[in-house]
């Protein structure tokens, strides 16, 4: 069955604030291989201008993601994560992510369209410090391929 | 670091990606997903074997935009993901590689960058640009 429509325009509550520590800054680093040392070094960051290490540039994916997650495990959605495969991704950016910020994603269902076997879903995750502070807007698209349903 | 120009070439990156790179990026990002791990898994949703997250190789996109233009100029970063990055189950694993070009400058100030992101000769993402404040700058 495809996913209902019903679910355009649907906003998700906050997600629980994420506190992002200057360890998770660079494992995120080292899993992509980014050895700038804005991502390592509080005194490199510093001389960078920054007040502490930054995150790469697609580093709120981990915000968005969780927002996402609860999305798929929403009983009126209810979809697999293996039958979901990732379409389209847009950072509109405000400033990197920096050790200390605690951040939270406010995600909207932006639009849905239903073919034969697969449900295209367009979201927007708005990410900011939970002082109230825009961050980044992160914009996915997700296919979903419905089980069973050729094509 | 000079300003960004329309036309300018910018350097082209290269890059590995294996198998333990996949595992070390599912538990840095939380994206658990088994097609990035379980040939299994991948297999039976209709692909050749394990691939990348997609996000991983727009990751390596983001990397070689920021060895060109570092990282405080980056307003805009959008891509499509238009070809699977299949990852083999050996040592070398895959290459990807990330080519740019500043496509214009606008009368705002913010110049588009155009990336070419390809693995094994095959075209990866699709309409990979980033919007970046010229003056910002570029190495060399």
């Amino acid at each position: 069955m495809s996913i209902d429509q019903g679910l355009v325009g649907r906003e998700l509550p906050p997600t629980a604030p994420y506190d992002v520590s200057r360890s998770a800054i660079a494992s995120f680093a080292a899993a992509i291989g980014a050895d700038d040392p804005v991502h390592h070094d509080v005194g490199a960051a510093r001389t960078a201008g920054y007040d502490d290490v930054v995150a790469p540039l697609t580093y709120p994916i981990v915000v968005a993601f969780a927002a996402m997650n609860v999305l798929l495990a929403d009983p009126e959605v209810a979809v697999e994560l293996h039958n979901v495969v990732h379409a389209e991704q847009r950072f509109e950016v405000v400033r990197p992510v920096r050790a200390g910020d605690v951040l939270t994603a406010r995600l909207r269902v932006e639009s849905l369209r239903s073919t034969a076997g697969t449900d295209l879903i367009a979201t927007s995750s708005r990410i900011t410090t939970v002082a109230g502070e825009d961050v980044c807007t992160a914009h996915a698209t997700l296919v979903h391929r419905r089980p069973g349903a050729d094509g | 670091m000079k300003p960004l120009t329309a036309g300018q070439v910018l350097d082209t990156r290269h890059y590995r990606v294996s198998r333990a790179d996949l595992v070390r990026y599912a538990g840095a990002s939380g994206d658990f997903n088994p097609i990035h791990w379980s040939d299994r898994v991948a297999r039976a949703v209709g692909l050749p074997g394990v691939v990348a997250h997609g996000m991983y190789t727009m990751a390596l996109a983001s990397r070689a935009l920021t060895t060109w233009v570092g990282h405080a100029g980056i307003v805009d970063f959008s891509v499509r993901f238009t070809h699977p990055v299949v990852v083999p189950d050996n040592e070398e694993g895959t290459g990807v590689v990330v080519a740019g070009v500043v496509a214009e400058v606008g009368a705002d100030g913010l110049a588009r960058v155009d990336l070419t992101v390809t693995c094994a000769g095959t075209r990866v993402l699709g309409r990979a640009r980033a919007s970046v404040v010229a003056a910002t700058g570029v190495d060399g």
